[in-house]
Parts: C-alpha cells; sequence; structure tokens
C-alpha cells in the first residue's frame, strides 16, 4: 500500500482503451464495475470527439459477483457486435475485476464463436504495468493476431520507398499534429505511407504491415514492441530515433536512408531525394529555430537554468534541444518512465547536470524547489509545482491538461516542431525588456488596492453572523455578493447587513 | 406522510448498461464540507486516476484526501493490511492531524474482503484518531450515493440526544448561574418550542445557513446538520428526534436514522425549485404543530423573478439520461416551470424515501396537464440514445461522457454533474438551475443561424430579439 495522491501514467486499462479506440470501428468492452468507465469522459472531453467513445463497460455488480460474469459478458460482446458490427472487439478488465481471476479468455473464445467480428482479450497484467506499457503491449498484441491470422505468405515488400507510423494514439500528446507533419516530411522525402496505426487505421490493415520498407516509430513509449515484433517475424526495419528538434530530425532522416538501403529489393522510384541537401535546406531556412537560437533575442537565455520532466521521448528531446540546440542549460531532467530508465540515461548523460527517474511529483517538486530554476518544461504536474512556486512552466510532455489538446497546429516533431519548440521556450521565460522592467521595478503589481469601490457612500455596516456569512462565499464571487447586498441595503434604506438582508438580496438581485 | 404513489407512476428497468460516475467522486465535495476530515481511499490506480482525471480534483495543493493504493501485494494478501494501513494513518496524523479519519472502500477491497470494519476500531483506539469506514464501491452504489454511504456511517458517530424533550435542562442552569439573559438565549425566544430538528445532506454552509433561515421564518430551530462543518459538531440524535433530507440520493441514510438511531423521519419532497422547496417546509411545519406562514406569496415572487428564464424554457422538451439522482427532483421542477420531459433515468430510485418528491411529480404533471413521464432505472444508454434519435428533445440532461457526442447530432446537452456540484437547493437557487437548464438553449439560439450544415454564420447580425437574462 503506498500514501498516492497523483499518478504520471494511468493503469493498464487506459492504455489498452486507447489502442482499441484509436482504431477504426473497433469497440472496447470492459469488464468493469459501475463508474470505472470514465475513460470516454476523458476521450470525449479531451479530443471534443463529435462520435461516442466506442468503449462500453459490461457492469459488475453484486448480482454478477454472486453468480459468475461470463453470461453478461458474452451477451454485450455479442450485442455490440449486433448493434455496431465492428472488426473487432478487445476485451478487457480493470484493476479491480482482474482480480475476480474470472477466465476472461474463456469467455472471448465463446463469443468469438457466434460472433461476426474477431473479439480478443487484452492481454495485460494491470498489476505489473501501467497506462504506457500497457498501450504498447495491445498493440503489438492486436498486430500479431491479424498477421498470424492472415497466413500470407506472399508478402512482397513495395517498389517504391514506403513506411508504416506506428504509434500514434488517441489522447496522446499532440499526436495529431505530430502526425500530419510527419506525412509532410514523408512526401518531401518521397517515401509513400503504407500504414499509419492505431489512429485512423483499421484492424484489416495489420494484415498489410509487412509491405511497408520499414517502419517509424515516433514515439518509444507505444510502438516499439510492434517494431520489434515486425523486425523479427519479417526482417522489417525500424527507424526509432524521435523526429524531434533539428539534430535528431537529421538522425532520423539519415536512419530513413539507411533502412530504405537495407532491404535487397531495388527501389523503384521516379525522384531521387538528395537527403543531405534536403536536411541543409530545411535545418537552415525552413526551420526558423536554430536562426532563431543564434539572434539577439535569446542571448537572455545565457546563464538561465532549467528543469525538464515527462516522458522518456519528450524529456530527452527536449533536453537534447535546450542543451544543444538553445543554448540553455539544463539543471535537472527526468523522466516518469522507469521501465525504460536504461535508454533515458544513456540518452541524456551530456545533457544535464542531475538526472531523476521517479513517478513521485513530490520528488519532482522538491527538486525544482531546490534548483529554482528559470523555467520548468514538464507535465501539467509540473506546471502546478511552477504555479506554486511562481516559475513558468511549458508544458512537454503528456500528461497534460485540454490546453495542450490544441484546434490549432502544433506539432512537436518535424521542421515546423523545431519551431513551435523554439516559441515554446521562449516564451515560457520572462524574458527581455519585460525581465529588466520586473528587476527595476521590483516584480509586477507592487501596489496595494486600496479600495474596490467607486462610490463615496456610506456603506451599510456588516454585523458579525454576516460578515462570517460571507466569509464562507467562494471568493471569487465574495467581492460581488458583498458589492450587490450593500447595494440592495442601500436601497431599501438599511444601515446594517444581516444575514437575512444578505439572502434577501440574492433573492432580489440575482 | 401518507403518500401513496399513484398507479399512473410507472417505472420501467433496464439493463443497467450506463455511463456514471464512481460513489468515490464524493469524496470531492465531503473533505471540502466537513473541513477537519480526511478521506482515505482504499482503491487501486483506476480508482486513483478517476479522482485525479474524470473530477481534476487531486491536483489541487496538498487535498485533505489520498488514496492508499493497493499493490500486488496487498492484492495477493502478502502484506498485512492492517500494518500498512496503520503505517498510512500514523502518517496522515502527523501531516494532517485531522478529527476523523474516512476510509473510503471500493470495488477492490470488496472484492479481495478486506476487513476495513474490522481493522478501523482497533486502529482507532490504537492512534488516538475517530476512523470512519464507508464503502463507497461501484458494485451497489451509483455516483452520489457515495455520500449516502458515508453519512450513513457517521450518523452512528452521532451523540445520543442527552435530554427528554420538552424540557431543557441547559437553559434552566444556566439562567441560575447568570443573572442577565445571554444573547443566545434571546434567540432562543424566537423559536416555537419544539422537539429537536437534524437535517441531513451535505450543503455548501452558505446554503445551510439559507435553508436554516428559511425555517427559522416558520419558528423552527435547526438543532443540527448531518454533516455539520466540523465533526465535533455532529448534531445529536436518539429517540424523539425528527430528521429531514434535502437530497434525494441519501436514503440509507435516511434507514440508518430510523432504524439505528430511532429518529423519526420526515417524509418531503427536496427543496430544489420553489414548489419543491415550498413543499419541504410545508411538510416539516405540521410535524411541529406549526402552520406554515407566507409560503405561497414567496413562492409566487420567486416564480415572478424568474419570469424571463420561464419565457425560455417553456414548451422546451428535455430527458434525462440519469446520473445523480437529483432527477425526480430536477424533472419535477422543470415541468412546472413549463418543460416537458420525455424520460427521467434514474440510477437507482428508493420508492419509500422518494415518496413525497413522486407524489408531488405526479401532482406537478396534473397541474400543468401533461402526462406523467416515463421513469428508467437503471438506464442503457444506447437504448437512450436510440429513443433520444426519436424524440429529438431540445434538451438532453446527461453524463459528461456524451455530451460532445449527442451536441454533434444537434441535441442541446448539459452535464448532469453541474447539478450536483451547483448550488440548486431553497427558493432563491431555483434561478441557478435555470440558469445551468438554458444556457445551451440560450447559446444554441445565439448560434441559431449556424445549423449543422453551414456551421458559420455569413453576416455579422446579433440577434437582439434573444431575451439573454443576466
Amino acid at each position: 500500500m503506498k500514501l498516492a495522491h497523483w499518478m504520471y501514467a494511468g493503469p493498464a486499462h487506459i492504455g489498452t482503451l486507447r489502442v482499441a479506440s484509436s482504431f477504426k470501428n473497433v469497440h472496447a468492452i470492459m469488464h468493469a464495475p459501475l463508474g470505472d468507465d470514465y475513460f470516454n469522459v476523458m476521450r470525449s472531453m479531451l479530443e471534443r470527439e463529435r462520435n461516442f467513445t466506442p468503449a462500453t463497460a459490461s457492469i459488475v455488480d453484486r448480482h454478477v459477483l454472486a453468480r459468475g460474469s461470463r453470461k453478461r459478458v458474452v451477451d454485450n460482446i455479442l450485442r455490440k457486435d449486433k448493434e455496431e458490427s465492428p472488426d473487432l472487439i478487445i476485451l478487457t478488465p480493470t484493476c479491480t475485476s482482474s482480480i475476480l481471476q474470472e477466465d476472461l479468455k474463456n469467455f472471448v473464445d465463446r463469443a468469438s464463436i457466434i460472433s461476426d467480428c474477431n473479439v480478443i482479450f487484452a492481454d495485460v497484467d494491470h498489476y505489473q504495468v501501467n497506462e504506457i506499457q500497457a498501450a504498447d503491449r495491445t498493440l503489438e498484441q492486436v498486430v500479431r493476431y491479424y498477421l498470424d491470422k492472415s497466413h500470407t505468405l506472399d508478402q512482397f515488400v513495395t517498389d517504391a520507398p514506403s513506411v508504416n507510423i506506428i504509434g500514434i494514439l488517441t489522447l496522446g500528446f499532440h499526436n495529431r499534429h505530430d502526425c500530419r507533419e510527419l506525412r509532410r516530411l514523408l512526401k518531401d522525402l518521397d517515401i509513400r505511407i503504407n500504414q499509419i496505426i492505431p489512429e485512423g487505421g483499421s484492424v484489416e490493415d495489420p494484415k498489410n504491415l509487412p509491405k511497408a520498407r520499414f517502419n517509424l516509430i515516433p514515439y518509444r513509449e507505444v510502438g516499439l514492441m510492434t517494431a520489434m515484433y515486425l523486425n523479427k517475424e519479417f526482417g522489417m526495419p525500424y527507424v526509432s530515433t524521435t523526429p524531434m528538434g533539428a539534430v535528431d530530425m537529421a538522425e532520423c532522416i539519415r536512419q530513413i536512408k539507411k533502412s530504405l538501403d537495407i532491404l535487397a529489393a531495388p527501389i523503384l522510384s521516379s525522384k531521387r531525394v538528395d537527403y543531405e541537401s534536403y536536411i541543409d535546406g530545411q535545418t537552415r531556412f525552413v526551420s526558423q529555430a536554430a536562426w532563431f537560437s543564434r539572434s539577439i533575442d535569446c542571448q537572455n537565455f545565457t546563464g538561465k537554468e532549467t528543469v525538464v520532466f515527462g516522458d522518456a521521448t519528450h524529456a530527452a528531446s527536449i533536453t537534447k534541444i535546450l542543451a544543444r540546440e538553445m543554448g540553455i542549460r539544463v539543471s535537472c531532467t527526468g523522466t516518469y518512465c522507469k521501465h525504460d530508465a536504461e535508454w533515458f540515461k544513456e540518452q541524456i548523460k551530456d545533457f544535464c547536470d542531475e538526472m531523476i527517474i521517479t513517478d513521485d511529483h513530490a520528488e519532482v517538486g522538491d527538486i525544482i524547489a531546490r534548483v529554482e530554476p528559470s523555467a520548468i518544461f514538464g507535465t501539467q504536474m509540473e506546471r502546478h509545482i511552477g504555479k506554486r512556486l511562481e516559475i513558468p512552466c511549458g508544458v512537454i510532455s503528456a500528461p497534460a491538461h485540454i490546453q495542450n489538446f490544441s484546434l490549432g497546429y502544433r506539432p512537436f516533431l518535424g521542421y515546423e516542431g523545431t519551431n513551435q519548440i523554439a516559441d515554446l521556450v521562449y516564451n515560457s521565460f520572462a524574458l527581455g525588456m519585460e525581465d529588466h522592467l520586473l528587476e527595476i521595478f521590483c516584480g509586477h503589481d507592487t501596489k496595494e488596492i486600496m479600495t474596490k469601490s467607486l462610490s463615496t457612500d456610506i456603506s451599510p455596516i456588516w454585523d458579525p453572523e454576516s460578515r462570517q456569512e460571507l466569509g464562507k462565499i467562494p471568493r471569487f464571487v465574495r467581492d460581488e455578493v458583498k458589492i450587490n447586498t450593500e447595494k440592495f441595503a442601500r436601497q431599501k434604506g438599511l444601515l446594517n447587513v444581516t444575514v437575512e438582508v444578505m439572502h434577501a438580496a440574492k433573492e432580489a438581485l440575482s | 406522510m401518507s403518500t401513496k404513489i399513484d398507479e399512473t407512476i410507472t417505472f420501467e428497468c433496464e439493463t443497467g448498461n450506463y455511463h456514471t460516475f464512481c460513489p468515490i467522486s464524493c469524496v470531492s465535495w465531503l473533505y471540502q464540507k466537513i473541513e477537519d476530515s480526511f478521506f482515505l481511499v482504499v482503491g487501486t490506480k483506476t480508482c486513483g486516476y478517476f479522482l485525479q482525471n474524470a473530477l481534476g480534483v487531486m491536483i489541487f495543493a496538498e487535498p485533505r484526501y489520498a488514496m492508499a493504493e493497493l499493490e500486488e501485494g496487498d492484492i495477493s494478501a502478502h502484506l498485512n493490511d492492517y500494518e500498512e494501513l496503520k503505517t498510512l494513518c500514523i502518517r496522515i496524523r502527523k501531516d494532517r492531524d485531522p478529527s476523523v479519519i474516512i476510509w473510503i472502500g471500493t470495488c477492490t477491497t470488496e472484492i479481495i474482503k478486506m476487513d476495513l470494519e474490522g481493522m478501523a476500531p482497533k486502529l482507532e483506539y490504537e492512534i488516538g484518531v475517530p476512523i470512519l469506514v464507508a464503502r463507497a464501491n461501484g458494485l451497489d452504489y451509483a455516483f452520489t450515493q457515495g455520500e449516502d454511504t458515508v453519512l450513513a456511517v457517521m450518523a452512528h458517530r452521532c451523540p445520543e440526544q442527552e435530554f427528554p424533550i420538552g424540557e431543557s435542562k441547559e437553559t434552566k442552569t444556566k439562567t441560575k448561574l447568570f443573572p442577565f439573559p445571554l444573547l443566545k438565549e434571546k434567540k432562543l425566544v424566537e423559536y416555537a418550542n419544539h422537539p429537536p430538528l437534524v437535517i441531513f445532506g451535505s450543503l455548501p454552509s452558505n446554503l445551510v445557513s439559507q435553508l436554516d433561515t428559511e425555517l427559522r421564518r416558520q419558528f423552527i430551530k435547526v438543532s443540527g446538520w448531518l454533516p455539520a462543518q466540523r465533526y465535533a459538531d455532529l448534531p445529536s440524535l436518539g429517540d424523539g428526534v425528527y430528521v429531514c433530507g434535502v437530497n434525494p440520493f441519501l436514503s440509507r441514510t435516511a434507514t440508518t436514522l430510523i432504524r439505528r438511531k430511532k429518529c423519526e423521519l420526515i417524509v418531503a419532497p427536496f427543496p430544489i425549485g420553489p414548489d419543491g422547496t415550498r413543499a419541504w417546509i410545508e411538510r416539516i411545519c405540521p410535524v411541529f404543530g406549526i402552520e406554515a406562514q407566507s409560503l405561497e406569496e414567496r413562492e409566487e415572487r420567486i416564480w415572478e423573478s424568474l419570469k424571463d428564464y420561464l419565457d425560455l424554457v417553456r414548451g422546451k422538451s428535455v430527458f434525462f439520461m440519469g446520473d445523480n439522482l437529483l432527477e425526480i427532483s430536477l424533472a419535477r421542477f422543470l415541468i412546472r416551470c413549463g418543460m416537458i420531459v420525455y424520460e427521467i433515468g434514474i440510477p437507482y430510485m428508493d420508492k419509500r424515501y422518494q415518496a413525497a418528491e413522486l407524489a408531488l411529480l405526479k401532482d406537478t404533471c396534473i397541474r400543468m396537464c401533461i402526462p406523467i413521464p416515463r421513469i428508467v432505472e437503471k438506464p442503457d444508454n444506447s437504448n437512450q440514445i436510440r429513443r433520444m434519435r426519436e424524440l429529438q428533445p431540445d434538451l438532453a440532461i446527461t453524463g459528461m461522457a456524451h455530451a460532445n457526442p449527442l451536441g454533434a447530432r444537434g441535441i442541446g446537452t448539459k452535464w448532469s454533474v453541474e447539478f450536483t456540484f451547483a448550488q440548486i437547493h431553497g427558493f432563491a437557487n431555483a434561478r441557478d438551475v435555470l440558469e445551468l437548464v438554458t444556457r445551451p438553449l440560450r447559446r444554441n439560439e445565439n448560434l441559431d443561424n449556424l445549423d449543422r450544415t453551414t456551421l458559420v454564420r455569413n453576416n455579422n447580425e446579433f440577434y437582439t430579439s434573444t431575451p439573454t437574462p443576466r
């Protein structure tokens, strides 16, 4: 048992559901008690989804506990099969129902005999893995399931250069924008996109995955297992360098080139792209970030320190960008992806003073308080910590708030991503003239506001009870209530405000 | 209290595949209400992530509640539950020094049959902090019923009513001690001499004082609230104490008060809307032999002040998908406002506890000359969505998961949780209910020529014909 206030990564079933609802025409069934289906709320609200989230709870209640849940689960699977005619139904328990140790796999087998669609059981240990690992695992499971099923040996690779993008997920941090940016990049490089999974992909597509010449894994949190599986089974090379920041962009593009050259099959393409000159042109002219870092604006970064925290992909990439592309000192960097600690350490060892690998936000908070950086780059939790410590924070990683599910185009990957990140970094610091002025005038508004009221009337007197009552009203509306009540009292010619007067005023004025 | 439900009210029961919040969410409002409490939710990551995400509350600096997160060792019973909880509670006592620690049992503690009730008294004795155990689990309860489970256990901790009704020793002894009448006693004169009345249901303190004032106008003194602002101030209960609820989801608490604490329950409609508030007071008054005064004019005045809103809602239709058990009361109020209610979905319906509310619903329907809407217990969301497609209501009051998709299908939506958190009780707050209800309607009228095919307006004419209250 541990005392927990907050967590960076969610429980395993969230990961499974994210994969399931990213695919087109896949329905997830949660074997869960009432109220455990809040994934629907998260997806509907954060992604502002117009469609009903394709996830239904098969409710576990007392009745089910007493009699076993097989009938209900099977009935619910068959019902969804009939109502929605999905291609695939994925059954998952939650932390709670997984303890029941029911043979859900058996339920699935039973249902799949009768159902028109395929049914699988998401095989995830709910006490061993978190949301991220479960998503990775489930994606691999779905891909493996369809490739095992197809049994096609006549897999051929495309003549033209081609790629699968694996790991774009619903509720992922800026995933939609990143995906669009990657499409643009690959088009520039004249590489055809064979499949993008799971977001927007059909489950029938995994069958065709091996046709691509290589796989691109933009985020190592989800997709790496699938890539490794495809590498092992079909010898498909994969690129897992995250194309974030100018340096890693170049590295990623060079690896793409290498991957394309690996296969013996000759590339038949109409035009040849000169990768090096593309990298050069993009880095120097399309991306403004490299130039911007050298411009006079960014002189103010001199001597500033930052703390970075996030998932392994984003924390590592941003640390590298800050340190080697923008010349900002990273005092501490860290990740909550404890399962990926080795890789993370390896990546950032030359770019920061110290590192922290933890999923306890209090520890991160303590470090930030100790370092007192000029800016933080982290998750919504670090933003919150920053608010308390009055340190600005740019959000660079999940978990994020609704502000980071922006309607506008805000990629983190690709050359446009470098611009977005440069903006984010620059705007996160209190810089330039503002910084100077703050120094000169010792902070923001220092003058105490003497009175909020403009009228010179004699204010009615509040008796102790009404004063106490006023204190109970939430602060953000208290002034309004006070003004309205006094206005009411004045209108009625009352000199004293009592609790009764307050109530009467609310009735009359609200 | 004889409230026979007319046969015309029919109850249906569906599959129970509906979306609602987990009952542990009650923590989010109860910890704010009971200022010296600490809530410890004993559950899994799934529970914690719910509190953090769906309610977005845990992020606030050091709240007075936390999760005791069960890990693999706890589930497989490798670890000693008692020792584990003891460590956590000692830490909580050290960090927060609460007057009471409330353990919230979850589905997981039910399934692994963790004996929270057995451990609590032992640990309470050992660490010297009262520990209550409420089983707010999703196996048995829905959303707001979490509060019900907490208040029911809290009722057990209320002190016994010490003095026989009628003669209050306290005041007698005090008058001997103090020759001058105390201010407090002077106030007592304002009240009629009646048996104690305790009101149950968690409301923000300004609402508590509003309802206290309403009853004081009828010379009725509220001797206490369950829960009180502080755990130490729990009201005295016992034989001869009258109790009355303000929330429709407190049937378990009501039963506990009747059976275990021997209180007399006043079955009344709930004080939501001017009609409900009036009926609530009118039910309480005669119990104490008091004739309610000037309530009719008061209700009239409130309706008068709501006129601008009523014009907006009259004739509009509404569909309750069912979420927080406030549905019957809200539907009754909205019908009285002139709206048409197609369906009242409700997770659970205690017909005895809600008898007076149901009777008022029936009367309201007769008064407004509309058929009584169907009441669907344990609704099935898929079926409801299908029915809604047929009925095309102007407004759906729904859980958060369905709001955007229904909106995209041209149905105005309002989150049911907003009614859980907004202040909707009492005369003056009827306006706030209508403010919530009319917001999507007003907004739609503001954007009324943006139908789903055009989506934007060509010219920038503003439609001033729409009455926009406030």
